[in-house]
């Protein structure tokens, strides 16, 4: 896991400020600021803002359009972290791990917290949060003033690499994201913060955990591949029938897999989330 | 089967599911509310007798055969985990599995059974994952049912109706590199009335194997997603590693048995030739199927995706490799396994090797070949003259030596132990005729053959002795030195050159020989 992460900086060290687990950042004074994290107390901290762009749907029913325009956002440069969360069940007790409506979580919930108000040794406070339900997530959006990204924005900001905005068309990138796939999930998650950020000084929205995003349910896949592609896919989807566009970005295929897979109250070990807002 | 899906089932797991809609629910009072419409409550199925838990087993082992006479209800746990193992020695691969290894538990069932299938995906992979079943009929084979986030089950149930071998995997998107990390697996399901009894089943399985790293290239190797699409493996193995079925893991069984292999072929992409070299197929039952499809097949076609089984009787002992007959996959990329036959020697069936000599191309009057022949027995001679050990051929050694010839082409007449055979063979054992004879004589008998009365120890034989004129001359003069010397009789040693001179004077014979 160590070693993925640090080859994604890698791959850009050229283009981006360069942080290696438990090691001093040798280029680090010299990188450009836009990629630093930002500090956290201005308004909308902790929040890159995510020019207008286009998003590509994988799937889509013919009715929809062949390009989404996403109009620009801020997006949280990082995942939330246990720390964070904390502050949230401390203000919002219902969000407890003891008192959460199972409805709204299932039994998965924080369960690897030590207490209801101690994340304890296995969430340190600067690794994202999990195991929280969407619906979860979506609260504590509400509570900070923001919203969870839709697919459209996480996956516009998300495709973006190091370098350039077309991350899906620099192919050492998309080698470093798949690999990341590839990997079972670590016992001990990484700190958040310590990728390199991407084009738009995001971090971490690859490599480190899955993302809860609004709408995480609206681009079914069926579960089964071969169908997804098929005239009967809207069988099970509901939707129009027509083949994804690109077969060769499974990490785009993966996403849509993991997400379709969730249940709301879904609660999972990998799975954490970052907030967006309106400009 | 009420309080076990009761069990099974979250608190309010109800509510959720009433919500969402992911149910259609009449009523939350009892667990056959949340039985999907169209399900047949239990017992209304009045085939299905009992209930029992799959045995599962790891390749090469196979479940053992069923031997109960009714269908019944199956439960199959089947646990989806990411692992990292060993690919090839020094390389690891991050392999997703079903059960823990590549390929997948063996399921064996029985045709007519109700399967309960519960599809376990382990908390700590990243994948959500799910499960075709080519034995399942029903939409996606089970896929869209049982697919599954990390750290959740999914359970379905079907009804075994078409028996057979089947290919089961993963079908998640994108479904080529689920199946190219390790994700597939055999299910058997058995006819009524059983499969033929054999003494061994052994369970094998193809799948080839897209790392970012050549065959060989050690640490830990990431899947390559080019190589994937363009169907470029850099492995091809059986069981999920290079050497999986080699050394003392190779298969075993026992000259005279007769083996039973259920060979699938996860791919993704290739289709195996599969060949046991040194054997024939006496039965295949190709693509799966339960009706002997051909008899006395030497390589049968798996696609990917399929399977094939195939019951051959081992009659020799050895080693018998297991290939792709594809063979650059065999030698370059790993796809070979071992069977190992221990037992007593059948030389009717297999002699192992009878001849081992120098061939020089057909000999032509004045042509290169003959020129390089001339050339190397002058030195082969000069070699002898110069040499004392090899110049100095002891009798000892012609003993030896004259002893392998004979027992390679004298014993099948003249006995193992030069007994002979009453009335048709006579003796070389304590033979007054072989002793008793000018050496000549009997050089001349093997030169040219022999027929006519011959009295040997007072008895007269009336037979025919073919020419051995294909013998050496050192190995005439040998096998004579060992007759004269065995079994009781002494005489002196016979020579290369008494053995030329004979040759040279007696005419050759006039008919090739049936040894030729």
């Amino acid at each position: 896991m160590l070693a993925i992460r640090d080859s994604i900086c890698l791959a850009a060290l050229f283009a981006c400020a360069f942080t290696t687990r438990g090691q001093a950042d040798p280029v680090h004074s010299s990188g450009s600021s836009r990629h630093e994290p930002p500090e956290r107390g201005t308004p909308n901290q902790g929040m890159a803002r995510i020019p207008d762009g286009v998003y590509r749907p994988l799937f889509r029913a013919v009715t929809d359009l062949k390009e989404v325009p996403v109009k620009s956002f801020y997006l949280d440069v990082l995942p939330v972290t246990n720390g964070d969360y904390l502050e949230f069940v401390r203000a919002n007790p219902r969000w407890q791990r003891s008192l959460v409506k199972r409805i709204f979580g299932d039994e998965s919930y924080l369960k690897h917290w030590a207490g209801d108000l101690d994340p304890g040794t296995n969430a340190p406070a600067n690794v994202p949060v999990t195991q929280v339900s969407w619906f979860a997530a979506k609260a504590y959006g509400q509570w900070k003033g923001k919203r969870l990204p839709t697919v459209a924005e996480w996956e516009y900001a998300a495709s973006a690499s190091p370098t350039r905005a077309d991350g899906e068309n620099d192919a050492e990138f998309k080698r470093q994201v798949l690999r990341w796939y590839s990997m079972p999930s670590p016992a001990k998650l990484s700190a958040v913060g310590l990728d390199c950020a991407n084009l738009w000084g995001v971090r971490d929205l690859h490599g480190l955990v899955w993302e809860w995003v609004s709408d995480f349910n609206t681009a079914m896949v069926t579960g089964d591949a071969r169908n997804d592609s098929g005239l009967d896919r809207e069988l099970f989807c509901g939707a129009g029938a027509i083949g994804a566009k690109d077969v060769e970005n499974f990490p785009a295929f993966m996403r849509y897999g993991f997400r379709s897979s969730l249940k709301a109250d879904y609660c999972v070990h990998n799975l954490g989330f970052r907030c967006a807002k309106d400009l | 089967m009420k309080t076990k899906l009761l069990s099974n089932l979250r608190p309010l797991a109800l509510v959720t599911a009433l919500t969402f809609g992911t149910f259609t629910i009449a009523s939350a009072a009892g667990a056959d509310a949340i039985r999907p419409k169209g399900l047949a409550a239990e017992g209304t199925d009045s085939s299905i007798t009992g209930a029992e838990n799959a045995v599962l087993a790891q390749a090469p082992h196979v479940p053992p055969p069923i031997t109960r006479k009714h269908a019944t209800k199956v439960i199959v746990n089947l646990e989806v985990i990411e692992v990292t193992r060993r690919l090839a020695d020094g390389v690891d691969y991050v392999f997703w599995t079903f059960g823990g290894n590549v390929p997948g538990s063996f399921i064996r069932i029985r045709e007519g059974d109700n399967v309960e299938f519960h599809l376990n995906n382990h908390q700590d992979n990243k994948m959500p994952h799910n499960i075709d079943l080519h034995a399942v009929t029903g939409p996606g084979g089970g896929a869209a049912s049982s697919f599954t986030a990390p750290g959740h089950t999914s359970q379905f149930s079907f009804k075994a109706l078409n028996p057979g071998l089947f290919i089961y995997h993963c079908a998640t998107a994108p479904v080529g590199m689920h199946v190219g990390n390790g994700m597939y697996g055999l299910i058997l399901v058995e006819p009524k009335e059983g499969l033929p009894p054999v003494d061994r089943e052994y369970y094998v399985m193809q799948g080839e194997f897209y790392t970012i790293g050549g065959y060989g290239e050690e640490g830990l190797q990431g899947f390559d997603m080019n190589k994937a699409t363009d169907e470029r493996p850099s492995y091809v193995v059986f069981n999920g590693a290079v050497g999986s079925l080699v050394g003392d893991k190779a298969l075993t069984a026992k000259a005279g048995e007769t083996i039973r292999l259920y060979v699938g072929n996860g791919g993704p992409n290739l289709t195996s030739s599969f060949h046991v070299i040194g054997e024939i197929f006496d039965t295949v039952y190709q693509e799966g199927g339960t009706t002997p499809s051909q008899h006395n097949v030497q390589t049968t076609a798996i696609p990917a995706g399929g399977a094939a089984m195939m019951e051959f009787k081992v009659e020799v002992p050895g080693t018998y490799v297991l290939v792709d007959h594809a063979l650059f996959r065999a030698f370059n990329k790993g796809a070979l396994g071992m069977l190992k036959v221990e037992g007593p020697q059948n030389l009717i069936v297999y002699s192992g090797k009878e001849v081992d000599a120098v061939y020089l191309g057909k000999a032509v009057e004045g042509g290169e070949a003959e020129k390089r022949v001339a050339a190397l027995k002058a030195e082969v001679a000069q070699e002898i003259k110069s040499n004392p050990k090899i110049a100095g051929l002891t009798k000892e050694i012609q003993i030896q030596k004259g002893k392998s010839v004979y027992l390679q082409t004298c014993f099948v007449c003249h006995q193992p132990e030069g007994q002979g055979v009453p009335d048709q063979i006579p003796p070389l054992a304590k033979s007054d005729f072989l002793t008793g004879s000018d050496k000549g004589n009997i050089i001349r008998g093997v030169v040219a053959g022999r027929t006519g009365e011959i009295t040997v120890n007072g008895k007269t034989y009336n037979g025919t002795m073919i020419s051995m004129a294909y013998l050496t001359d050192d190995q005439i003069a040998n096998v004579l030195t060992y007759v004269r010397n065995s079994w009781g009789n002494t005489g002196d040693a016979g020579t290369i050159q008494e053995v030329a001179r004979i040759r040279q004077e007696t005419p050759a014979p006039p008919a090739k020989s049936s040894f030729e």
